[in-house]
Order: C-alpha cells, then sequence, then structure tokens
C-alpha cells in the first residue's frame, strides 16, 4: 500500500495542475469569445483561432519595435478587435438570416485567407515572443515560472472585467437582452446589428489577447490556430453551447485532464483525453456537462 | 357605414401583403389610427392581426404595400430604429427578458440617448405607481414572475419607450378578471396622456368599451371598419366574424 | 420540337464522357493526372453531397472516410503479396465502412451545427490517431507502396498506365455517379430530401427518420472511401495529412462552389477550385490561397446556390 502511494509523481501532479489551470484559462479566454460570439448571433466562428493567431504575430511585431509587452498586449487586443468588427460587417451582416452553414462556411473562408496572409507576411519559421519578466518560484525542487501564474491570472482577471461588465452598465444588458431575445430587443429599440458587431469585436480582442499571453509558452507560427480552435470547439461543445460559465468550466476540466495525461503519454497523443471527453459528453449529456440537465 | 378615418393619421399601412414561405398571410390589409387614438383589431385566430402588428413594428418586411409613421414611409425600416421613432410594442406571449431582473427590463427602454436622469426617474416612478408590484420585485429575474406580473411588465417596458403609438397584442389572456380591469385602466390612462393605441384582443367587450374605432379581420383582410360606439357585442357583424 | 429533358441530359452526359475518355490521349502528362485527380476529389465530393445537399446534414468529417479508404487500400497492397486491386477496395472500403458506422451513430443523436461540430473532431480523432500510431499507420510520413495491376481474375493483369489509370477512375466515378443518380431519384432518395426540407413532419408522417440518416452516412462514407482507395492507387502513399479536417472543409467547399444537391456540382465545384489554385499558384506564387479564399467568400455571400445551382431542379427531375 505504502509502495502505491509512494508510486504517485506528487510534485509531476502538482506541476501539471499547474500547467492545467494555465492552459486551462488561456482555453477559456478564447473559448469564452466563442460561446459569446455563439450565443449572441448563432455563428460558428471557425476564424477564431486564426483571431488568436494574428493576435500573437501583432504582439510580435509591436515587441519588436517597442520592447514593451504590455503595450504589444494592447495594440493586439485593439487590432484585433477592430478586425474583427471589420469582417463580421463585411461578410457576416450580409449573411444573416441565411442558413447557419453559410456562416461556418465564410468563417472557414476566413481563417483560409488570414493563414495564408500570416505566412505571406511572416514565413514558415516560428517567432517567439519574450516574456515580460523571467524568474521562477520553486516547488518542490522543480523550477516553476512566474511568469505562467501571470497569464493564468491575467486571464481570470480578462474574463472576470468582462463579466462585470455584462451585469453592470447598458452595454452589458443590451448583449444580454440579445442574447436571450434578438427580436424583442430590436423592438425596444436596442441596435442589434451593433451589437452583433461589438460582441463579435469583443470575442475577436480576447482571442487576439490570448494569443499575446500564450506567445511566450510556444512559438508563433501560422498554423498555430488550428489546434486552439478544435480545443476550443470541443470546450464550447462540452461546456454547453452558449453557457459562458460553462465553457470556463470546461476548459479547466479538460486542460487539467490533458495535462494530468501528459505525465503519462506524450503530449500529441494527450489530446485524446479531450475527444474521449466530448464523446462521453455526446452520449450521456449531450447539452452539456457543466450546464443543468433541462427538465 | 365606415366612419371618417383620421385626415393625418399617426400610423397608416395601406394594401399590405405577407408571405410566410409560400402561405399568403395579409391580403391587402389596410387601416390607420390617429394621434392618441385608440383603435380596436378584432377577429378570429390566425387572421393575421399579430402579423399586422409586427409588420407596422418592422419585425416582418411586406412584399406588397407601405406602412407610414406621421405620412412618411417607413417599410423596411428596421425595428429598433421605429422603436426610437415612438413605436412601442407589446406582443402576444409578452416576451420579457426572462434572465434580466425586472429593473433590467425597464432599463432596456429607458437607457437612451437623451434621457435626463430626472426624466428617467420620473418614468420609473410612473409605471411603478401604475405598477407597485413591479416595484416590490425590481431586483427579481422576469421569467419569476407570474403570468399577470409579466405581462404588467411587458408594458411597463413598453411606456419606457415614450412611444406615441402602442401596439397591444392581446394584452388580457390569460388574465384573471380583476387583472383585466387593471389593463383597461392602463389603456385609458395612456389614451388620457395621448398616447395612441392600437389594441388587437379576443376580448370584444373590452375591444369596444376601450377603443374610438375598430377593425374586424378575417382570412388576412379588414372586412369590417366601424366606430366603437356603433357596435354592440351582441350585433351580427361581430357573431359573423368572430362567432361569438 | 422540343426534345424530352432525359434526352438532352443523356446527350449531356454522353458528350462529357466521350471528352473525359479522350482527354488523356491529348493532354501532356501533368494535366492527365490534375484531371484524375479532379475526377477523385469529385467523387470525394459527390459523396458528401448526399449527406450536405440531400438530406440536409452537413458534414465536415469526410477527411475521415477519404483517409480510412486510403490507409485501407494501404494495408491491403502492403500487406498482401502481390498487390491486389480488388483487395484494397475491398479494405478500403471495409475501413470507411466502420467509421462511417461510428459518426452514424452519433448523427442520430445531433443535429446542425452540433453535428457538423462534433464531425470535424471526429476527423481530428483520426488523424491524431493515425498521427501517433506510427508503428501501423507510419505515423507522420505515412505509407509508400507499390500501384497494383490492373486485374480481373483469371483473365489479365497489366501493369496501369497512365492513360489506363485514367480510364479506370474515370470508369469508377461514372458507375458511382450513375448509382448515386439512381438512388437519389428513388423513393429513398425522395424520403431523404423530404428529411432536408422538413424533419419534423418527415418523422410525424411515420419514417423512421434514424435509418434514413444512418443509412445516408454510411452511404456517403463508402463512396468517400472509394475515392481514398482511387487516390491511394493513384499516388502509391497513404498520408495524415489527408484526414487532417482542413481536407474536410475543403469538401465542403467544392460542394457549395459547385451548387449542393446536383451530385455532379460538387464534381464541377472540385474542378473549379483546383484549377483556380492552380492559375493562381502560377501568378501569385505564394499564398494563393488567399485570392482563392476571398472569391469562395464572395461566393457564398453573393452566389450561395453555386455554379450549377441554378440546374438543380433539372438535374433532380
Amino acid at each position: 500500500m505504502l509502495e502505491l502511494l509512494d508510486a504517485i509523481p506528487y510534485d509531476q501532479i502538482l506541476i501539471q495542475t499547474l500547467n492545467g489551470i494555465v492552459t486551462g484559462m488561456i482555453l477559456a479566454l478564447i473559448a469564452s469569445g466563442l460561446t459569446l460570439i455563439f450565443g449572441i448571433m448563432d455563428v460558428v466562428n471557425f476564424a477564431h483561432g486564426e483571431l488568436f493567431m494574428l493576435g500573437a504575430y501583432i504582439g510580435v511585431v509591436v515587441l519588436a519595435t517597442s520592447g514593451s509587452f504590455w503595450l504589444a498586449l494592447l495594440i493586439a487586443t485593439l487590432v484585433v478587435a477592430l478586425l474583427g468588427a471589420a469582417l463580421q460587417i463585411t461578410t457576416l451582416r450580409p449573411l444573416l438570416g441565411r442558413d447557419p452553414l453559410t456562416t461556418i462556411l465564410a468563417t472557414f473562408g476566413i481563417s483560409l485567407v488570414l493563414q495564408n496572409y500570416a505566412l505571406w507576411q511572416f514565413g514558415p519559421v516560428a517567432r517567439k515572443i519574450q516574456e515580460p519578466f523571467t524568474g521562477h518560484f520553486t516547488l518542490f525542487y522543480l523550477e516553476y515560472p512566474f511568469y505562467r501564474l501571470l497569464i493564468a491570472a491575467l486571464s481570470a482577471a480578462i474574463i472576470g472585467g468582462f463579466w462585470l461588465f455584462l451585469k453592470h452598465g447598458t452595454f452589458g444588458i443590451w448583449i444580454r437582452a440579445t442574447t436571450q431575445d434578438r427580436v424583442m430587443a430590436q423592438a425596444m429599440g436596442i441596435p442589434v446589428p451593433w451589437v452583433h458587431t461589438a460582441v463579435f469585436a469583443i470575442g475577436a480582442g480576447m482571442a487576439a489577447a490570448s494569443g499575446v499571453l500564450f506567445g511566450p509558452l510556444v512559438g508563433v507560427n501560422h498554423a498555430m490556430g488550428l489546434d486552439w480552435i478544435l480545443k476550443a470547439f470541443i470546450v464550447v461543445v462540452v461546456g454547453g453551447m452558449g453557457s459562458l460559465g460553462g465553457s470556463i468550466a470546461a476548459s479547466i476540466f479538460i486542460s487539467l485532464l490533458e495535462a494530468y495525461a501528459s505525465i503519462w503519454v506524450s503530449p500529441a497523443q494527450a489530446v485524446i483525453v479531450s475527444f474521449v471527453v466530448l464523446i462521453l459528453t455526446l452520449l450521456f449529456r449531450p447539452t452539456g456537462l457543466f450546464v443543468p440537465t433541462p427538465k | 357605414m365606415s366612419p371618417d378615418a383620421p385626415v393625418e393619421p399617426l400610423v397608416a399601412v395601406e394594401d399590405l401583403h405577407t408571405y410566410y414561405g409560400k402561405s399568403h398571410i395579409l391580403h391587402g390589409v389596410s387601416l390607420c389610427v390617429g394621434k392618441g387614438e385608440v383603435v380596436g383589431l378584432l377577429g378570429r385566430n390566425g387572421v393575421g392581426k399579430s402579423t399586422t402588428l409586427k409588420t407596422i413594428m418592422g419585425l416582418i418586411h411586406p412584399d406588397r404595400g407601405k406602412v407610414l409613421l406621421d405620412g412618411t414611409p417607413i417599410t423596411g425600416l428596421p425595428a429598433h430604429k421605429l422603436a426610437r421613432r415612438g413605436i412601442g410594442y407589446v406582443p402576444e406571449d409578452r416576451r420579457i427578458f426572462r434572465l434580466l431582473t425586472v429593473m433590467e427590463n425597464l432599463r432596456t427602454g429607458l437607457d437612451r440617448h437623451g434621457v435626463t436622469d430626472a426624466r428617467k426617474r420620473e418614468l420609473l416612478d410612473k409605471v411603478f405607481a401604475f405598477f407597485p408590484v413591479l416595484a416590490e420585485r425590481r431586483n427579481q429575474a422576469g421569467g419569476t414572475l407570474s403570468g399577470g406580473e409579466q405581462q404588467m411588465l411587458a408594458i411597463a417596458r413598453a411606456i419606457m419607450l415614450e412611444p406615441r403609438i402602442i401596439l397591444l397584442d392581446e394584452p388580457t389572456e390569460g388574465l384573471m378578471p380583476r387583472m383585466v380591469s387593471q389593463i383597461r385602466e392602463i389603456i385609458a390612462v395612456l389614451n388620457r396622456e395621448g398616447v395612441a393605441i392600437l389594441l388587437v384582443e379576443q376580448n370584444v367587450p373590452l375591444t369596444l368599451e376601450a377603443s374610438q374605432r375598430v377593425y374586424i379581420m378575417e382570412k388576412g383582410a379588414v372586412r369590417h371598419h366601424a366606430a366603437a360606439a356603433e357596435l354592440k357585442v351582441g350585433d351580427a357583424v361581430i357573431h359573423q366574424y368572430l362567432g361569438v | 420540337m422540343m426534345k424530352r429533358p432525359a434526352t438532352v441530359y443523356w446527350i449531356g452526359f454522353c458528350a462529357i464522357e466521350a471528352l473525359l475518355i479522350v482527354a488523356p490521349l491529348v493532354l501532356p502528362e501533368f494535366w492527365r493526372r490534375f484531371l484524375t485527380e479532379i475526377l477523385i476529389w469529385g467523387l470525394l465530393a459527390m459523396s458528401s453531397d448526399i449527406l450536405i445537399g440531400y438530406t440536409g446534414m452537413v458534414s465536415f468529417g469526410h477527411s475521415a472516410f477519404f483517409g480510412l479508404g486510403m490507409y485501407g487500400a494501404a494495408a491491403a497492397l502492403l500487406m498482401v503479396r502481390p498487390p491486389n486491386l480488388w483487395l484494397a477496395i475491398a479494405y478500403g472500403l471495409i475501413g470507411s465502412a466502420g467509421v462511417a458506422l461510428f459518426v452514424a451513430y452519433f448523427s442520430t443523436r445531433l443535429r446542425d451545427i452540433y453535428f457538423a461540430i462534433t464531425t470535424l473532431i471526429f476527423s481530428q480523432i483520426f488523424y491524431v490517431i493515425i498521427f501517433t500510431w506510427t508503428e501501423v499507420t507510419g505515423g507522420e510520413n505515412g505509407l509508400s507502396f507499390r500501384r497494383p495491376a490492373l486485374s480481373i481474375p483469371w483473365l489479365f493483369s497489366t501493369p496501369f498506365t497512365s492513360e489506363t489509370l485514367h480510364w479506370f477512375v474515370l470508369a469508377v466515378v461514372t458507375a458511382s455517379y450513375l448509382v448515386l443518380r439512381r438512388i437519389t431519384r428513388s423513393p429513398f432518395g425522395m424520403v431523404l430530401q423530404s428529411i432536408r426540407e422538413n424533419e419534423p413532419r418527415t418523422r410525424a408522417i411515420g419514417y423512421a427518420v434514424e435509418r434514413y440518416k444512418i443509412v445516408a452516412v454510411m452511404l456517403s462514407g463508402l463512396f468517400a472511401g472509394l475515392a481514398g482507395v482511387l487516390y491511394a492507387v493513384q499516388n502509391r502513399f497513404a498520408a495524415p495529412d489527408f484526414v487532417y479536417f482542413l481536407v474536410s472543409g475543403e469538401t465542403v467547399i467544392f460542394n457549395v462552389i459547385g451548387g449542393i444537391g446536383t451530385l455532379v456540382g460538387p464534381i464541377v465545384g472540385a474542378a473549379f477550385f483546383l484549377l483556380l489554385r492552380e492559375a493562381f499558384s502560377r501568378f501569385f506564387t505564394e499564398y494563393y490561397l488567399i485570392p482563392v479564399g476571398i472569391i469562395f467568400i464572395a461566393m457564398v455571400i453573393f452566389m450561395p446556390q453555386g455554379l450549377l445551382g441554378f440546374m438543380r431542379r433539372w438535374l433532380n427531375r
């Protein structure tokens, strides 16, 4: 019995718990934008991963010219938010009211264009974003970087800030009303087309912020959005389509499981965990694991 | 014999034809509502009364025909612009925002450009005076209210827009008699303040009492138009189109 | 004098077949292979039209069917000596049928967007399995093998040439088209279209919608797998890239560009897209996908019925 307890790699588990939370928070930031956009306008934004990727690239550029990580974060978020608004106005507004397939296709087309644009402008070699500060603290005999904790904290802060924004203030009411009943919101004078654009922009900005925050952990390259969009889709389905709280919970849940799995298998195989969770959710609780079952 | 319709109506629709997919719902509806008038719209279920209201509100765009506000064509304008021009809408199933609190529901209409804080307080005081129960429940989620309370909220919410005309779709449906008379009082109060009302109803006595003119629809068109004073509940024409 | 529509149709059909038969004799090698590839991708797109165009189920999972067909054929061609064409087809079809069964099960429990996203994720699941199970699938590098001979048991066996391979592919694709056309015009096909138009009503009338959907998915998966086998035979390798979800995305693009619900539309869509890509890659040597992508988006917005959409009713009569 004692041998069994001894065999459990406590230090690994702790490290992976932290890793899982960090990755989970980034994923939550990405998935929140996606679920928000879906909840309010029934659009499955295939290009969301590319918005994440563009955010990271803009971060690279701003960092290179200004040397400031925080400026990079700010500018990337704003620029991609504006880009998101422009995309929504030009390509998604004309598709309002049509078959939902067309928005998936349009956003898929956008994702192709953005990916190749990035490839064209920045080339196939991965870039790096420097962390704003280095430094570790000691956990058992291992060192854990402060920066990672910062990512988790910042992501939580951004999500929390957004949640507050939703709960108070006129615009928050407009967003929530439009999400619940688009038609009645219009009848109350809420400019629904602009609310849609603004929400898309906010979702895009959140994705971009994730890109910059996550940049120092991996290389920035044109294909980095693809893995994340799949994970984000899984999270959104597992968490309950359109449920902000569900997406956040599912993000952390899945990331933790994957982090633990990576103690024993390779990261490429650890992703199977998220697939299994998805299949189980679809089989037993298709409305979402973290959403109360509808009566 | 048709009564004289107002010369310069506040809201008028001319020859509306609307289709839902292949179904031809409105077959050339024409009617109008004068400034400060209460006009009733009667008819059985499914004749197109709600569709007419939705078309006026800009929630449905007609395939043919015109909608006019103060003589200006507004056909095809989106609903949110019309709400800001003074058209209020209280739909048939109330459609309050269930997950928003009572206060937040009201704010969807109250939070507008150009309304001073003082005016906002005035409007709130007014509706809370009409509907004290809403004041009590101001921080409760809309979905927790009873049917009658939701109806009051739906009307209060429309009043927040300070509209010149309110489109009321079957406000008394499913309500207890006590609340029905409350609705009748609200209509009277709003009328005194100069707000026009287009009242769609199945409740014939209420409609005849509250309205100045009445239209009766059948199968997607207006079949009869009379001054409310000239109609009585037992009249043949009422029986013909409403079967009561 | 008005010809009956059916006659016009068959005349058109024969004319196009004749063109396709003669083509490899006059085209240079590169274009010959290109044409053959168009046919193979066209078959894949056509198979997905059964789901998207006829049953109204948008699926992003076709890369899984295609990929399993490809790897199934690879398995036959590597494991059995001498490599046998028909065995490759058989293995490939079994592989894709297996995947199709898996997807079919979920298809009955999910609708619309959930189904689309789930099929997308499923195709990724297979990608990851194939990518990481290096011992069996060759992992990242895939598998390469020799092309089997065109053989009819006990009659003859001759290796494929570029022309005969093209004709073989053409024959398979044509036969598939005719079979699918027959199916879509049968009572079964009518029920599928009824499901697309109004599923609740179809169910209310008394049809077991779930069963029809399962059959539709299986049918779609089988022909997609067949396309995978053809691809393996033509190119002599199987790689995980083809199971990546982007391939599914491209398939859907072919469908939409060509016109869903027409069967030939997707083939035309594949041709259009591949030609466009080829043309653009010569002018904009890098990143030709940008203008191609923009054209695609413009088509989704302004021409959603696709290139052949206007012919849809006529083709289905």
